[in-house]
């Protein structure tokens, strides 16, 4: 192992350590933090009361009619906002893979960026512009999801399409077949395994993401926490990020397994 | 699945939703440039970059001394053979928190503590300082086992004590993957903070709440685009420093 030269580092490494502390103090001290606020008597009475409630989840039978319905619209929510993302992201890839024969990288670029101002949106304020045109409930969840998740598996599909191996690709062009059949019949089949894995461990992140998405108002799980929240009724709200977790740890396992047989 | 979300997207094209998103839509140009506004949009992103700065630096705290905790090299029982049981039990139950910490999604955490606190930074900073202290203890535990034990053996075999080993031997040697680590999560963070902003924690993402509450398309669409410009910036800021510091 080569040994790391000490002249260079030092300065380097004291310069970051200062700029680190710099932003740090300018940061505390510019923002209006009330931690006393949180040490206060009352308050701390008032979070033993909640802790206490939370932990008597609500199981009565009338709460599981609202509850089960919740749950499969959140789970729906997920598996079509994935679903659609898978099909989008394929569609939006093709241009954008360096190994596209667009005949302008305008095409390209335009692709690439589309890809990444999509990704780097949040789902949740996708759904809070979304409310507007797709109205409150799990509609607009779903587009979120989507639109979010298009971007991120649009750009995962690009690179698969450029790191997979061109040797079949070059011996059916240079045969002469047509360049889509090549897309469906060699590179598609290539990358297969990889991009059902990758939508796979997306729908695990997706499944997360629609429980809170439902906080803005996209329906399901979320939007029932928002509202028994906001009313301080722990033991429904307790009852309810229980069936959330049990919802999270459901398709963890479902994915992981179908991805165990994949691979 | 398509009756489950009333995923009905042909009435997203209905006459009167078409008439309302137009609208809204065009209410969008030309976008807000205003001085007085653009002043409040660049203060409410340092706010969020705050935020976001606070939220990590206090799970940096949190997280180091569980992921100290949570570590199998630092075993002085290991040393010897098997680890034994008390100390096998206490890095399982560490572990255990991390796990929790980690799972609960820091959007529900601020949405607690808004109603326990009050609207304002303080739960914004307190969601991601719990959140990200489950994400950097874990990756941070995983990082120091990961990295060649015969330092820290040589260390402890000859009587050093568990926090001179940290200190001596664990973190100078992954120390480049830890901070590489870390100046990830606070770029993650930043869009965190940004999204918390929705529930009340302030910063772009409740300013957004707002102008979307009124209506008011021009000004989200300048916090729309400040917000990616954000992203942006902290996305190429992170790759700079972690190869700066390589």
């Amino acid at each position: 192992m080569k040994p790391i030269a000490q002249t260079g580092i030092r300065p380097k490494a004291i310069f970051f350590l200062l700029a680190c502390c710099a932003l740090i103090i300018a940061s505390f001290a510019s923002l209006n933090l009330q931690f006393a606020a949180f040490f206060d008597p009352g308050t701390l009475r008032k979070m033993g009361l909640f802790i206490a409630e939370l932990t008597q989840p609500n199981w009565s039978g009338v709460f599981w009619l609202k509850l089960l319905p919740a749950a499969l619209e959140t789970l729906a929510m997920s598996a079509l906002g994935t679903l659609i993302a898978f099909v989008l992201g394929l569609a939006l890839a093709i241009p954008a893979s360096k190994s596209s024969p667009a005949r302008f990288s305008l095409i390209r670029s335009s692709a690439r960026w589309v890809l990444s101002a999509l990704r780097s949106v949040p789902e949740l304020m996708w759904a809070a512009l979304l409310l507007i045109s797709a109205g409150l409930g799990p509609m607009s969840g779903t587009l979120a999801l989507a639109l979010h998740t298009t971007g991120v598996l649009g750009r995962m599909f690009a690179e698969a399409l450029e790191n997979a191996p061109k040797d079949n690709e070059f011996a059916l062009s240079v045969r002469g077949v047509s360049r889509s059949k090549i897309f469906f019949f060699v590179q598609v089949p290539q990358i297969a395994p990889q991009l059902v894995s990758y939508t796979l461990y997306r729908w695990e992140n997706n499944i997360r993401a629609a429980t809170v998405l439902g906080i803005v108002g996209a329906g399901g799980l979320g939007q029932m926490l928002s509202y028994y929240l906001s009313l301080f009724k722990m033991s429904e709200t307790s009852s309810i990020l229980l069936v959330m977790i049990g919802l999270v740890l459901l398709v963890d396992m479902f994915s992981a397994k179908i991805r165990r047989m994949l691979a | 699945m398509f009756e489950w979300t009333e995923f009905k997207i042909w009435t997203l094209w209905g006459p009167e939703s078409l008439k309302q998103t137009g609208n809204f839509l065009a209410s969008f140009f030309p976008p807000n440039i205003s001085t007085d506004f653009l002043v409040q949009v660049a203060r409410e992103t340092w706010r969020t970059v705050a935020m976001a700065t606070v939220g990590i630096t206090l799970a940096i705290v949190l997280a180091v001394p569980l992921a100290f905790l949570a570590v199998r090299v630092l075993s002085l029982s290991a040393l010897t053979g098997r680890m034994q049981v008390l100390p096998s039990a206490i890095r399982e139950i560490v572990r255990a928190i991390l796990i929790i910490l980690r799972s609960v999604p820091e959007l529900i955490w601020a949405l607690i503590f808004v109603r326990v606190v009050g609207l304002g930074p303080t739960s914004g900073v307190l969601a991601i300082a719990l959140t990200y202290a489950g994400m950097l203890g874990k990756v941070y535990a995983e990082i120091l086992e990961s990295g060649d034990p015969s330092n820290s053996q040589a260390l402890m075999r000859n009587g050093a004590g568990r926090l001179q080993t940290l200190f001596y031997a664990l973190l100078p040697q992954n120390a480049d993957e830890l901070t590489s680590y870390t100046i990830y999560r606070w770029e993650c963070a930043i869009r965190s903070s940004a999204v918390l902003g929705f529930v009340g924690a302030g910063g772009l993402g409740q300013m957004m709440d707002s102008s979307l509450k009124m209506f008011n398309g021009s000004e989200v669409l300048t916090i729309l685009i400040v917000f990616l410009l954000l992203v942006w910036c902290s996305d190429m800021v992170s790759a700079w420093l972690r190869k700066f510091l390589s």
